[in-house]
């Protein structure tokens, strides 16, 4: 049995969670058994996880605010399933809760992984380190096995039909962390569930000129992000900020304009499926890892490409 | 308050990562070591301002081999009172999270600050681990912390937004950028380390559940693609047809 923990934020199935199942799914093919998603609270049409390839969906109703009832949970209805691998997705909450799983079950525990594993001797499954320049293979001897799945790393697939949502007996314990209060970024579309990104750097010489990279964003429906030193002069909030010390994202679509692409900065991108780049400078390092670059003004270039964009969208 | 920080060693953020025996181990040649940022920079900056403004000790602990007390002694550099180091090669997050809760199990620690992460491994695994060993309540990814008597308020960074949580101590605390400002050791610092106890303990045994077996540096990218600026069409035609993204 593969049990995936389908988070759900404000009672909303994201698409990490959709990824997680798809990818449960599949692993319970490979290994010949069956897959569960587990839900927590109030979740809006929960029973869709089969269309993902969820043979069963379990929901416990409560509050999963807080992390340590949310690890209990889902190590409990592992044990009560008898799982053997638990699938999570590597967000805030995988990270609050991987370890704890883990550590409750006997399980070994490899995060941010990016592909199914290779089954063909034994349980070897591939995360990216070093901040993306480099792959290693983990093999997992132990029994139980917790992984958590790198959003994007592999696509949306539905495979099955709505199942009915079971209630499941698996009590959720006192909080030993209370929540306060919650500020949600107003409008446009989260950083890290984003497919496609448009990203800012110093570049754009101040916040004023933003305008530019906005309308971009908005043409090809694209969240936004920027630079390390952009958040650190306060240009933009910290929460967009990509890099080593910031988000680590991997979009389909990173598009880079006014950033020269610092080995730390590119620690945070460098997993983008495709990545363009727009710089005056042509000797700026980051055309050496983009896939499309235009070397040019980009308060010209940037305009240009988002007529460019509604024309293509246009039809 | 009695702290514990929990520090890792790491190559240098502009290191040039290669691998050696048939690409099974990383090869630390010609190599920089540094303290994983997070701990240092974060987890132990902020537990240095805790005590300094109610009191306490702060001791930094680092499971690795001898070849990482260069690091440990930049902790006390920083300001650690002690260090303790557990002579073992960090081998998985499983591991080192057991070595570290059985440590500190019967020590009585107010508070364990770890990195949210290092930078080579980019696990996130340890700290809710060591949390969940040591029966505590656990806070990720932490940007800010506010202490009131036995309570901190934190603020930590989720997926588009912030939110602000309370917990009574005693609390595992993973550390993000924010959380405080990087403190670079001064002579008098760098003088005292020397003479502060680094005590080094055997590790306890422990079944290791994950190894890496082989590592894999990803396929170098073909060559840029070049655009004419005057043409964005053509960027537009390609990541349509080409690239398939949009």
């Amino acid at each position: 049995m593969i049990l995936i923990y389908a988070e759900s934020p404000d009672g909303q199935l994201k698409k990490v969670a959709l990824e997680a199942v798809t990818y449960g799914a599949k692993l319970a093919k490979m290994m010949g058994t069956s897959c569960a998603a587990l839900t927590i609270g109030n979740v809006q049409d929960a029973g869709s996880l089969g269309k993902y390839g969820a043979d069963k969906v379990y929901n416990i109703p409560g509050d999963s605010v807080d992390m340590y009832n949310v690890a209990r949970a889902v190590s409990d209805t592992a044990e009560k399933l008898d799982a053997e691998v638990v699938v999570l997705p590597f967000t805030t909450t995988g990270k609050s809760i991987q370890g704890r799983i883990a550590a409750r079950l006997k399980a070994g525990a490899v995060s941010g992984v990016s592909a199914l594993p290779d089954l063909s001797d034994g349980f070897v499954v591939r995360k990216p380190v070093f901040s993306g320049k480099a792959f290693a293979d983990n093999k997992i001897t132990s029994v139980r096995k917790v992984l958590s799945l790198m959003g994007n790393a592999i696509p949306l697939e539905e495979t099955g039909s709505p199942v009915g949502v079971e209630a499941i007996d698996v009590p959720l314990v006192n909080c030993k962390v209370h929540r306060i209060s919650v500020e949600k970024q107003a409008g446009g579309i989260p950083l890290p569930e984003a497919d496609l990104v448009v990203s800012g750097g110093r570049g754009l010489k101040g916040p004023e000129n933003w305008n530019i990279l906005l309308e971009l964003a908005e043409a090809l429906g694209a969240a936004t992000a920027c630079s390390r030193p952009v958040a650190d002069m306060d240009w933009r909030p910290h929460h967009e900020h990509v890099g080593q010390t910031g988000l680590a994202i991997h979009p389909n679509l990173y598009l880079a304009m006014g950033i020269s692409g610092a080995i730390q900065h590119l620690a945070g991108v460098n997993n983008s499926k495709t990545i363009v780049v727009i710089n005056k400078d042509s000797e700026a390092p980051f055309f050496k890892a983009a896939d499309y670059g235009v070397v040019g003004d980009l308060f010209e270039v940037v305009p240009r490409l988002t007529e460019a964009v509604k024309r293509f969208k246009a039809g | 308050m009695k702290l514990l920080v929990c520090i890792s060693q790491t190559p240098d953020t502009t290191a040039n990562i290669s691998f050696k025996d048939n690409d099974t181990a990383f090869n630390p040649d010609g190599v920089q070591f540094i303290m994983n940022p997070y701990d240092e920079w974060y987890a132990l900056v902020r537990a240095l301002e805790l005590k300094e403004s109610v009191g306490g000790t702060v001791t930094v602990l680092n499971v690795g081999p001898a070849t990482n007390d260069a690091v440990i002694r930049k902790g006390l550099a920083i300001g650690a009172d002690d260090a303790v180091r557990i002579d073992a090669e960090a081998v998985s997050a499983d591991f080192v999270a057991f070595q570290i809760a059985e440590y500190a199990k019967d020590k009585g620690y107010d508070a364990i600050f770890l990195g949210k992460e290092t930078i080579d491994y980019n696990g996130a695994i340890v700290p809710s681990m060591v949390a969940e060993y040591l029966d505590l309540p656990f806070v990720s990814l932490a940007q800010q912390m506010d202490v009131e008597g036995n309570t901190a308020t934190v603020k930590r960074d989720i997926e588009g937004g912030v939110e602000v949580l309370k917990v009574d101590f005693p609390f595992v605390l993973s550390a993000a950028k924010g959380l405080a400002e990087q403190r670079i050791p001064n002579m008098k610092g760098i003088m005292m380390s020397r003479r502060k106890p680094l005590n080094v303990v055997p590790a306890v045994d422990f079944t290791n559940p994950v190894e890496v077996i082989h590592f894999e540096k990803p396929a170098p990218k073909s060559a840029v693609k070049l655009i004419d600026p005057e043409n964005m069409d053509e960027l537009v035609n390609l990541l349509h047809n080409e690239a398939k993204v949009i």
